[in-house]
């Protein structure tokens, strides 16, 4: 079994994400399972940050906290990372070359020089230091060296010779004595299986382009950006428009409107800018405007901890807003379930015209995950069956909001021939005219929230790992799932009769499958990612089912599974 | 030859004060439409909320009538979403220059084709009289009197580039007819600010008070190509010394400035409510992933 794990750490600007991500992908074309989570700080230039690549030969959906090999791009990682280092791990370092190397001193390689000695500019010495680490490790140097060719192709090919020559300069500088002072040897996989490596936010982006997405607006946030910026560059190939708002407030309002307009529509956020879109929330609920919200989860109140994860607005999600209207509210728990989820979204958003919210997190959204080939079958239809349908009605005879047995009434967009469709936030009637009867009222708030009950038959069961029933059923959602499972198995090889129960639809709530999940297992705990057990609250809030005990961490950075095995072994006793 | 409003009434019955303003604005616009031979189901109101709001109830076309200051942000959410509509965002002075100030100042950047009539009565109605960032300093009923300018929504927009800035006055249809039709016209962001009267909280800016102080640009001789002038005239009123001036009326400037959505290019494709995404781009997509 392969599961090793390379942190690459430096300053802020040094380009620690440019390196990890090479290794990643170069891994990931080689056949490994390749999940790699950044830590990163609030600054641009400066600080430290850090990218530890876990390297597998079966899928991880989160990070080992044990490092057997430590790329430092600059001396203060040296000290800052080593007390992850495992024992008889190694750290290699830019330097002059010593041959006096001990267990404790890092491996010192010259990569300025080297690439100086190439003519290379020091830029370059990341480089360097990349083809060192694929020595290091025993990897053959073509995919990087592809990778290069690919990434540098738009500077010219003087630039991607350099760089491929600078590999090769810190591959060959790792001479068979020398690696043999790594513990850990990734050698390429033979036959490998074409998967792709992406972050979460690059799972949403893609579930949004196979859903059809028209318009998106947003207003740059950490950790919910990379969504938007992924998007923008898709503009002029996939014709679909990205706004930049002036604020959340326009951003929402703006996708309100597009929907209103007809359009597929979406934006993205975290805790302080959904903040700011609870009241157009609000107007999706009234006027039963269809959109798609990612709210990806940093920890807070304010602005809290920016570049750091937590998952404490799942109570926010499903109740922001005055009163009360139906919603979807979904928490994937891994890249592969983001891009699913994203579909499901947008897809269950327009059938029952209600406001669907993702909930991600930095975790989830900033790590690269190694996926099955996403391509699903069929994309997303998006012909407007109700325009063709009262294309030659008589003038004006559509009624926006006419009551129906199930609460969904026939969407039309605006600019059909002789029809007219008026959408409104006030209360109203089925015209969407403004009433003030108490009678319509309550008749049409009756109507939105019959959608209730077939929208809670759309939702996915809770899912167990790895199988249905046990003493202890560790309960979770979103991004949590992975080091849960990883616990799980750890937990397991050590006889404990525990499973993982994981909740990627909260809203509306699974409520039976749940209970059935549930209803066999003697202990009840949850793990979650924040600091009161919102899942654990909402948990016994919808099954009566209260947690026996709860794992709960608010740091800011995500579990590992040894870490979360450790402390469930002390819950547990 | 005068076009017929009919089309553009509904049954709907105002529940605005006897002798608001609104009723005045109301006539203009219904004129103002049918003379740009648009039809209904070509046209989308985009409403914000109070007595200005409801003016789309009256009007027979497509509506969204969304959120207090809002109505910009959804207003550029249609008018993007398929351009091909006929879009005229309506509101009132707390709607568009309180709660909505900053969708405003980035519509006038933006300069989609969108033609926006500000219902400008210096109080808010529903409340109770509560002044508007345009209430002048006398307005306020209050133990502390607030030491506030008023806003000056000309001179603002002016500033900030915009490629039509008018004012019109609801004691005067005729001329605000036209300038409604100048607004819908312009290939660009249209703003009108519409002088209305409130007759049940407002006891200083009444029909009477406006009409002494009113006067016509045009006819005075502005030209509204004219930044510099526009400027000049935008800061007559109001200003400090608001109760002794004149009150310009008309268009103070008007440019060519391309529209938003001319520029972007994904839109220049046909609308996007219409787009369809491609199976083969979607795959070219997953491939840089690999």
């Amino acid at each position: 079994m392969t599961d090793v794990t390379v942190v690459i750490a430096g300053q802020a600007g040094q380009g620690v994400d440019t390196a990890s991500e090479l290794l990643a992908r170069a891994l990931v074309r080689s056949g490994y399972h390749v999940f790699s989570c950044p830590d990163v700080m609030s600054r641009i230039r400066g600080g430290h940050n850090f990218t530890a690549v876990r390297i597998s030969d079966r899928p991880r959906l989160g990070s080992s906290g044990s490092t057997s090999l430590l790329l430092a791009l600059d001396e203060a990682s040296i000290a800052l990372r080593r007390p992850d280092v495992m024992p008889g791990g190694i750290v290699v370092a830019p330097g002059k070359a010593d041959t006096a190397t001990t267990g404790e001193t890092p491996v010192r390689v010259p990569t300025d020089k080297l690439a100086g000695d190439l003519g290379a500019p020091r830029a370059m010495a990341n480089t360097v230091g990349l083809g060192a680490l694929f020595g290091f490790i025993g990897h053959r140097l073509r995919p990087l060296l592809d990778l290069l060719d690919e990434r540098f192709a738009a500077k010219g090919r003087d630039a991607v010779r350099l760089n491929q020559a600078c590999a090769r300069a810190g591959f060959k500088f790792v001479t068979p004595a020398l690696a043999r002072s790594c513990p850990c040897a990734v050698p390429a996989l033979k036959k490998p299986a074409r998967r792709l490596l992406l972050s979460g936010s690059h799972a949403i982006a893609l579930g949004a382009l196979y859903s059809g997405v028209q318009f998106f607006s947003g207003y740059p946030m950490s950790p919910a950006t990379p969504i938007m910026e992924y998007l923008a560059g898709k503009q002029q190939r996939f014709g679909l428009l990205v706004e930049q708002a002036e604020d959340e407030l326009a951003a929402i309002n703006q996708v309100l409107g597009a929907s209103y307009a007809g359009a597929r529509a979406m934006t993205a956020t975290s805790g302080g800018g959904f903040a700011l879109m609870v009241e157009g929330l609000g107007l999706a609920g009234m006027a039963e405007l269809p959109c798609v919200i990612v709210l990806a989860q940093r920890p807070g109140p304010a602005t809290g901890f920016p570049t750091r994860t937590e998952q404490a607005e799942l109570l926010f999600a499903i109740s922001a807003s005055g009163d009360d209207f139906p919603r979807f509210v979904f928490a994937p728990g891994s890249a592969e379930q983001a891009f699913g989820l994203t579909r499901r979204a947008f897809c269950l958003a327009e059938k029952y015209q209600v406001p669907a919210i993702l909930l991600s997190d930095q975790f989830l959204s900033d790590s690269l995950w190694t996926v099955p080939d996403l391509s699903p079958a069929e994309t997303l239809q998006t012909e407007d069956e109700t325009a063709r349908l009262w294309r030659n009605r008589p003038p004006l005879s559509y009624h926006r909001y006419s009551v129906t047995d199930d609460g969904v009434s026939p969407k039309l967009r605006p600019g059909v021939p002789n029809q007219t469709v008026r959408s409104i936030g006030s209360e109203h009637d089925e015209d969407g005219l403004q009433i003030e009867s108490s009678s319509i009222r309550t008749r049409m708030h009756d109507k939105r929230m019959r959608k209730l009950s077939a929208m809670a038959q759309e939702v996915d069961l809770a899912a167990s790992y790895p199988c249905d029933d046990a003493e202890h059923a560790l309960v979770c959602f979103g991004s949590t799932l992975g080091p849960v499972r990883e616990a799980v198995d750890l937990l397991r090889a050590e006889r404990v009769n525990v499973n993982a129960v994981h909740l990627s639809e909260l809203c509306p709530f699974p409520r039976e499958s749940v209970v059935a999940r549930l209803s066999a297992c003697r202990h009840v705990i949850t793990v979650e990612n924040n600091s009161t057990g919102q899942l654990g609250r909402l948990l016994c809030r919808e099954t009566r089912i209260a947690p026996e005990r709860e794992v709960l961490k608010y740091d800011g950075r995500p579990f590992t599974g040894s870490e979360l095995a450790e402390q469930l072994k002390k819950v547990m006793q | 030859m005068k076009q017929s409003s009919a089309p553009w009434s509904t049954t709907v019955e105002p529940t605005w004060c006897p002798g608001c303003g609104n009723f005045a604005i109301l006539g203009s616009l219904r004129q103002a439409l049918a003379e740009m031979k648009l039809a209904p189901w070509q046209v989308c109101v985009v409403a914000g909320i109070g007595q200005a709001g409801r003016t789309a109830h009256h009007l027979n076309c497509n509506y969204l009538h969304g959120l207090h200051g809002r109505a910009l942000a959804h207003a550029l959410g249609v008018k993007l979403a398929n351009h091909q509509l006929s879009v005229i965002a309506i509101g009132g002075d707390g709607d568009m220059y309180a709660e909505g100030g900053n969708h405003l100042l980035h519509a006038i950047r933006r300069n989609p084709r969108i033609a926006c009539f500000v219902h400008n009565n210096g109080v808010y109605g529903l409340t109770r009289g509560q002044p508007t960032p345009t209430g002048m300093p006398d307005l306020v009923r209050r133990d502390v009197p607030l030491p506030l300018p008023p806003f000056n929504p000309v001179l603002f927009a002016l500033g900030v580039g915009g490629s039509f800035v008018a004012r019109g006055f609801a004691g005067n249809q005729p001329h605000l007819t036209r300038l409604m039709v100048e607004a819908l016209s312009h290939p660009g962001f249209g703003l009108l600010d519409i002088l209305q009267p409130c007759v049940t909280y407002n006891r200083i800016n009444t029909f009477a008070w406006y009409k002494e102080r009113a006067y016509d640009l045009a006819a005075d001789g502005h030209d509204p190509s004219d930044l510099d002038k526009a400027l000049t005239r935008a800061m007559e009123w109001p200003a400090p010394d608001s109760q002794e001036s004149r009150i310009p009326l008309g268009v103070f400037f008007r440019s060519h400035r391309p529209a938003y959505e001319d520029q972007l290019s994904p839109l220049q494709r046909g609308p996007l409510v219409d787009r369809k995404p491609a199976r083969r781009q979607l795959d070219a997509a997953l491939k840089e992933f690999t």
